[in-house]
């Protein structure tokens, strides 16, 4: 709401955490500046919450620190470390009216009146809540109660906001609009943002950048277009993006410096490439997403013939399964209006520069 | 073969022999219950001589209200013939202070074991339902010693406490239990909200907790209210609960026995927790049926 003149970068250092003999997150290094939005993304189980619940201070960390605002906050209670948190089941105090629910910390911290009643306007007019302030969360809807949610986060008026995936609970309408909501909500008060969702699409959208986990470990972390153009290794090209990137297995084959990829019959030159390494010929998996393969007019005179299995139309574009020659399923994003029918065969060709080579047994990117 | 019927509307429900012997069953079982309490009721309305014609099931011929107002007030429990009504007294003088002490602590037990998560914990709530099962019986003496020691023997705040502590377990175990079935992020949400553990246990959790306190008001004040062995031996004597001087009136009678007056004596003993259950047993019902579906 105001200007923010306090420093809200969060670190995580070296941090461990586990529950008895189960190790959730080991040796964990996270650094984020201030003002940035970062997604922390993964499937169940794999550490994210509880790596918010550990920022938060929640949970204890067996090792390691915690710093948020240039302040070692390892051992520090959640209330005095700057920070707001939103929750996944709104975590609304039934009993309480929303300006209760609103107010609650602020009369916890023995604010007066005043200034509570003048925070609690504030926020509410911000999230568009106003006529709300006297009912019960019961009477509210779930869009609603998110609202209050982010509005009794909104008052304490942090440096540092925790989103514990808010959205989870919201069907898929109210989910986009909020998640606008967030966004303008950031841009607004350049808080520090720290949000946890498996949704790859919030993550995409909210973030400046994206961190990927898996196995309480980050496996990625950088800008969503790299994480969506450059997967780093297998899991992430697989867990971002919708519909699926698709993988072909194969090899790396060179002659004379000219590496190509084969797999079955399709024979992929690799000019214009961008290796990590030095490219070796052998074993590989090819990873193209449905939007990068060319299709039609574009796929150019080195196109192969695909036949069409199945069409999924999505509204705006359309999704065609075709067969490979080696007999595997792979899918292509066609404009909506495009007139293909199963039965018939597409033209499709795979530029280099938009695809991803993996090696075929971590899956690193290559 | 029955003539096939077309199904349609609600599903006809035959009167089968099983159905009746069901009815049968449950009537009988009804009326095995209520005919003491019947022949309670208008004994208790019928003056002596009425009585010594041994009709025991018939209606009163004049009802008349002197036998309750004789086991109110003036029936002995022993030298003093003061009625029942001191042990109506010395019992209230019991059951507030031991039912709202024993809630607060009991809840407040089940509120820390389930949320904070002390060392322990599991192994105190262990330990605290074992010793449930544990007959008091054997407490009594060595408590007794302690009580005298301390000196709060033969008091209310000795028998307030005894009551505490025996109604610990229960009353842990059920606030833990529906503590246990509310979502964690609202004690989440109000730690980082600042709240302490006092300020969270008396301003989120235990407004949550309408139906179970009910449950536990419940519980507490028939158990107090019918308890005789420990008022008896931790009270004190000028602190006999009536369970204790009911018992008094019906045994220390001389002479003829007063049917009528220990009938009305009785029913005057058992109206507290009958109103209690008749007053709030759909609250009773809905506070168990909350615990056990989300516990």
């Amino acid at each position: 709401m105001s200007t923010r003149d306090q420093r809200c970068e969060v670190s995580v250092r070296g941090v461990d955490i586990g529950f008895g003999r189960v190790k959730v997150l080991e040796k964990l290094n996270l650094d984020i500046a201030q003002s940035e939005f970062i997604v922390l993304l993964g499937p169940s189980g794999c550490g994210k919450s509880t790596l918010l619940n550990a920022i938060a201070g929640l949970l204890d960390v067996n090792d390691g620190q915690i710093w948020i605002g240039g302040r070692n906050v390892t051992w520090e209670e959640p209330k005095d470390r700057g920070i707001a948190m939103v929750f996944q089941s709104y975590a609304l105090y039934p009993r309480m009216t929303v300006r209760g629910n609103m107010s609650f910390g602020l009369r916890v911290a023995g604010m007066p009146a005043a200034e509570i009643q003048k925070r609690v306007t504030e926020a509410a007019a911000m999230l568009k809540i106003t006529n709300l302030l006297d009912r019960r969360p019961s009477e509210l809807s779930g869009g609603q109660r998110q609202r209050v949610a982010i509005g009794r986060a909104l008052v304490r008026d942090a440096g540092v906001f925790l989103f514990d995936e808010p959205l989870s609970n919201l069907d898929a309408q109210l989910r986009v609009e909020l998640r606008v909501e967030i966004k303008r909500l950031h841009q607004r008060l350049s808080a520090t943002m720290i949000y946890v969702t498996h949704d790859q699409i919030e993550a995409l959208t909210l973030a400046d950048r994206i961190a990927v986990m898996q196995g309480g470990v980050i496996q990625q972390l950088d800008t969503p277009q790299k994480v969506y153009r450059e997967p780093i290794n297998r899991f992430v090209a697989s867990f971002v993006g919708s519909p699926s990137m698709n993988f072909v297995p194969g090899r790396i084959e060179g002659a004379n410096g000219v590496l190509a990829f084969v797999g079955g019959d399709l024979t992929i030159p690799l000019q214009g490439y961008a290796f990590r390494s030095p490219a070796a010929p052998g074993p590989a998996v090819l990873g193209v997403r449905p939007e990068h393969v060319l299709a039609g007019g574009a796929a150019g005179p080195a196109a192969i013939q695909a036949p069409i299995e199945m069409i999924e139309p999505m509204g705006a574009d359309s999704l065609v399964w075709c067969r490979m020659p080696s007999g595997a399923s792979f899918s292509v994003r066609v404009d909506g209006e495009a007139r293909v029918a199963p039965g018939g065969t597409l033209p499709v060709s795979f530029p280099a520069t938009a695809l991803s080579l993996f090696d075929d047994g971590p899956g690193e990117r290559l | 073969m029955v003539a096939a019927v077309e199904p349609a509307g609600p599903r006809p429900r035959p009167v089968t022999p099983a159905r009746v012997g069901l009815y049968a069953f449950l009537v009988i079982t009804a009326l095995f219950f209520l005919t003491p309490l019947y022949v309670m009721l208008v004994t208790s309305f019928k003056t002596m001589p009425e009585i010594r014609q041994g009709n025991l099931l018939g209606l009163p011929a004049e009802p008349s209200l002197q036998a309750w107002g004789h086991a109110w007030s003036a029936a002995c429990t022993g030298l003093a013939c003061n009625g029942i009504s001191v042990g109506f007294f010395n019992s209230v003088k019991i059951l507030v202070p031991s039912v709202i002490v024993s809630i607060a602590v009991g809840s407040l037990t089940g509120y820390a074991l389930s949320f904070w998560r002390v060392r322990g914990a599991s192994a105190l709530f262990g330990a605290l339902m074992i010793v449930a099962f544990v007959p008091y019986q054997i407490f009594i003496y060595p408590l007794v010693r302690i009580f005298a020691t301390i000196g709060i023997n033969n008091s209310i705040p000795g028998i307030v406490a005894i009551h505490t502590i025996f109604g610990l377990p229960t009353m842990t175990l059920l606030f833990r239990n529906y503590f246990a079935s509310l979502p964690i992020e609202l004690f989440k949400a109000a730690r980082v909200d600042g709240a302490g553990f006092f300020r969270i246990y008396s301003s989120v959790m235990m407004p949550m907790a309408t139906p179970m306190l009910i449950v536990a008001v419940i519980l507490q004040v028939t158990g107090i209210w019918n308890d005789f062995i420990l008022g008896l031996v931790f009270a004190g004597r000028e602190n006999l609960p009536m369970t204790v001087q009911l018992n008094n009136i019906v045994n220390s009678t001389q002479g003829e026995r007063l049917y009528n007056v220990d009938m009305a004596a009785t029913l005057l003993t058992a109206l507290v927790p009958l109103v209690v259950y008749f007053a709030s047993g759909r609250w009773f019902v809905r506070g168990i049926a909350a615990g056990a579906v989300k516990g």
